[in-house]
């Protein structure tokens, strides 16, 4: 089996050995290829720098056109959202300082009111129980006065019924000093 | 065992790995003129019809937001571009076009050269030197164009001691002279190769024993001839950008 395959290795060599060897040195056919060459060349280079090459061309500029805008514009729609962000941050901070003055507006006014209400109320107080006062003064000297009645006519009776004569200015005086006393 | 593989004339195991370069008339008869469509010719034109199908078609919808074929053409132009920008400087870019049919040429050819049973123009020296003489002739001639006489200052080396200079002159002048040569071989001999390689083991594929291990070796070829598919292009231009650099910035 080794011995067939060298042997065929050996014809194969026999048989390399007498082809006529290389094609690409048999010059009868150079002028041919070198014709059919140039031709391909020639079209290959007209079809790729007048169609080819100049629409790709066009297309890479126009797409590198088209991501240079859309990034300009993406940049201005984003400093678009940060004044936005911005307005709306100052916004919110007006808002609240405008909220806080209301509050302390408020306040104020409500403290002012009770205050008023108050010192209202106070003199009010103040009057009634100076009414009061006066009301007690009264019933307290109407008091006396009924006391000192009661005790001049007590006083008579008790000397009437001791069998004197009761003298109203002695009784009135008695009863002036007692109640003194 | 491997009958099938015997040729009439020899009675063992042939392959002719060379067989699949031969160029051969599309339309019958053996003569091949100047302007006879051969199977080199339909190559190069299938590769022109990828690259308008890539290329023009792929991008007719013109959208902002690509579709899968519009990305693949705007990133195979962003790609040169941008090679020609960084490596041959922002005045090269009026070369553009040039170099993107270079490289879409090379591209196509090399990788439509791989579906089995195709045929690969740039495994072809008289194409490759085409190639590569293009670009030593346009860049030379932008050389002195842009530089005039201060062209040849690339080949004077003056921050070499003023005793080396004539000899680092004359070094520069044979590399200078090669590159043409080497420009043109690296590409079409990296194809070939392959292509050969990937020819040998098939022909190693008819023995039953060893077919395996050549299928195998076959696949992994092809993935690197897929690979190499793709860097050749990219060398053979990015080659292009660093001549054309020579030659509007000559100065070392």
């Amino acid at each position: 089996m080794a011995s067939t395959t060298t042997e065929a290795a050996g014809h194969a060599a026999d048989a390399a050995a007498s082809a006529p060897g290389m094609p690409q040195l048999d010059f009868s056919n150079w002028g041919n290829q070198i014709f059919w060459l140039l031709v391909t060349l020639v079209v290959i280079y007209f079809v790729l720098s007048r169609i080819a090459l100049p629409r790709i061309a066009n297309v890479l500029a126009e797409r590198q056109g088209t991501i240079t805008n859309d990034i300009a514009a993406a940049e201005e729609l984003k400093a678009k959202a940060a004044d936005a962000e911005d307005a709306y941050n100052k916004a919110l901070a007006d808002a609240r300082a405008e909220a806080q003055r209301i509050v302390a507006e408020a306040k104020a006014e409500i403290q002012a009111d009770l205050d008023a209400a108050t010192a209202k109320a106070d003199a009010e107080i103040a009057a009634k129980a100076a009414e009061s006062e006066k009301a007690i003064a009264e019933i307290r000297a109407g008091a006396l006065e009924s006391i000192k009645e009661v005790a001049t006519d007590t006083a008579t009776e008790i000397v009437t019924a001791m069998g004197g004569k009761a003298d109203d200015k002695a009784v009135a005086g008695a009863i002036t000093t007692r109640m003194k006393g | 065992m491997a009958s099938e593989a015997h040729g009439a004339e020899q009675g063992g195991l042939v392959f002719h790995p060379m067989d699949q370069f031969i160029i051969k008339p599309l339309f019958g008869g053996d003569h091949i003129g100047l302007f006879t469509v051969t199977n080199a010719t339909l190559w190069m034109a299938l590769a022109v019809l990828g690259i308008i199908a890539m290329m023009v078609l792929g991008t007719r919808s013109r959208a902002i937001i690509p579709s899968r074929s519009q990305s693949v053409a705007e990133l195979a132009y962003g790609f040169i571009y941008k090679m020609v920008e960084d490596v041959a400087g922002k005045d090269a870019v009026k070369f553009f076009p040039y170099i993107m049919t270079l490289f879409m040429f090379i591209v196509f050819a090399n990788f439509l050269g791989l579906i089995p049973t195709s045929f690969t123009p740039t495994s072809h020296f008289a194409v490759t030197v085409v190639l590569a003489m293009l670009v030593f002739v346009t860049v030379t001639i932008v050389g002195f164009v842009k530089n005039g006489m201060g062209f040849l200052g690339l080949f004077w080396v003056s921050s070499a001691p003023l005793a080396l200079r004539p000899i680092l002159a004359i070094i520069e002048l044979i590399s200078y002279f090669v590159r043409p040569v080497s420009h043109s071989i690296r590409l079409a001999g990296n194809v070939m190769a392959g292509h050969a390689v990937i020819k040998v083991f098939a022909g190693f594929a008819a023995i039953a024993v060893v077919s395996p291990v050549s299928v195998v070796a076959i696949t992994a070829m092809y993935g690197l001839e897929v690979l190499v598919s793709f860097i050749q292009a990219y060398v053979f231009t990015i080659l292009t950008c660093v001549y054309l650099k020579d030659a509007l910035h000559p100065s070392h």
